[in-house]
């Protein structure tokens, strides 16, 4: 499989917040969620991608070129969508193409049209006068209207509803029907990427503490759930973010320790909240 | 051919598009040489991840169900011996189970059964 991104060693000091030596790979074909808390890392990451920030050290291949060596040749391929428009609020949508398709070699005017009317967007309409859910799709359609072959979304969904999570869903799997492209996709709404996700990298204070499959992660632990005082110290040690209340207790669990525990606890899949929230990858307890 | 994709029923969703691939294929709902839907036509529709669905696939591919050919696609494969074994297995196994509940019945004990079956098996070789 070839990698349609690669970060390694990327490193980029800030006064009170670092990145140290982030480096995951998405190979193309497929979605990735890159999953941490608000402040994790993940913008700043995005943003050196974009050269939007100067990293300090550390390398950067989007479809295997250097990104800042081959700039411009990069920056045309990649689509992007922020957490907020950078387009100027007074355009409508027919000023916004004028003013951007000269920058791309690829700008195909139909597919622009078409997209917004697909999104059921109206040409006529200001950029100020669109809803948080219009705006991430006006952003797609600019991505898709200069054929780019990797999409960044920061942050894409928050602040959108449930049917336009659902449509954006929809759109990035129909994106990536393509197996020539790819999405990195930043959230901290795990919901989002519980289905389509292929690939999961999560950061925290500016590391990656895991990146790989979802499907691997996920059935890598189990929630366990028992009653009070069932477990010796030694099977309780073994319990991620274990909390007890006045009627049981539940936890984490690696499913390949699932043997040591008694028969009487129960025990069923588990979700990438859980996770985030038991092994405390948003904390300091991962080990 | 339809896919269902239950998210409570626990088991993971490449098992459940495994089984009612193989499911289609018993039932003749998907014939040999038959083109399956593309991994990542299905993983769009269902709204699941390409690696879910490529697992099933792969799955299939290995228990000899399908044949994948670079850049076409997926197809049934044909005439498969182990298929028809398996699909030949089942239906002995519900025609024994009849036999057992039958048994049941009539208060035949399991050597009474098995005695039958010795008898039986005698019987039709010397035919």
């Amino acid at each position: 499989m070839t990698n349609i991104l690669e970060l390694s060693n990327l490193t980029k000091k800030f006064d009170s917040f670092s990145l140290n030596n982030v480096s995951f790979s998405l190979p193309k074909g497929f979605i990735m969620g890159f999953i941490g808390h608000n402040g994790a890392g993940k913008t700043t990451t995005i943003k050196l991608i974009l050269d939007m920030l100067k990293k300090d050290s550390g390398s950067i291949k989007v479809f295997g070129k250097d990104n800042l060596i081959y700039k411009n040749e990069v920056m045309e391929r990649i689509g992007v969508v922020m957490d907020s428009t950078y387009f100027v609020e007074e355009w409508n949508l027919a000023d916004l193409e004028a003013s951007v398709s000269p920058f791309y070699k690829n700008w195909n005017s139909k597919k622009y049209n078409d997209l917004l009317d697909d999104f059921y967007l109206d040409k006529s309409k200001k950029i100020k006068e669109l809803s948080r859910g219009m705006k991430v799709k006006l952003m797609i359609a600019v991505a898709l209207s200069h054929d780019a072959d990797l999409l960044i979304l920061d942050e894409p969904t928050s602040g959108l509803d449930a049917v336009s999570r659902n449509e954006l869903m929809d759109i990035l799997s129909d994106f990536i029907t393509d197996e020539n492209k790819g999405v990195l996709f930043s959230t901290h709404i795990t919901t989002d990427l519980e289905r389509v996700a292929d690939f999961i990298t999560f950061i925290n204070k500016g590391e990656i503490v895991y990146s790989g499959t979802r499907e691997e992660l996920l059935e890598k632990y189990l929630v366990i759930k028992g009653g009070r005082g069932v477990l010796e110290p030694s099977q309780r040690e073994l319990i991620l973010g274990y909390r007890e209340h006045s009627v049981g207790f539940d936890g984490l669990i690696e499913a390949s320790m699932l043997r040591m525990m008694p028969e009487s606890v129960v025990y069923e899949p588990c979700n990438l909240d859980d996770i985030l929230v038991r092994t405390n990858m948003g904390g300091n307890s991962y080990e | 051919m339809n896919i269902i994709i239950s998210n409570t029923e626990g088991i993971p969703i490449y098992e459940q598009i495994k089984e009612q691939i193989k499911a289609a294929i018993f039932s003749g709902d998907l014939k040999d040489g038959d083109l399956l839907p593309s991994i990542r036509q299905l993983a769009k529709d269902l709204q699941i991840s390409v690696i879910t669905t490529m697992r099933a696939y792969n799955d299939l591919e290995q228990e000899g169900f399908i044949v994948s050919v670079q850049g076409k696609g997926s197809y049934v494969k044909p005439k498969n011996p182990e298929l028809i074994k398996e699909k030949k297995l089942l239906e002995i196994e519900e025609h024994l189970l009849a036999a057992i509940n039958a048994s049941k019945l009539v208060k035949l004990s399991q050597e009474e059964l098995i005695d039958m079956l010795k008898f039986l098996i005698e019987e039709e070789s010397n035919d």
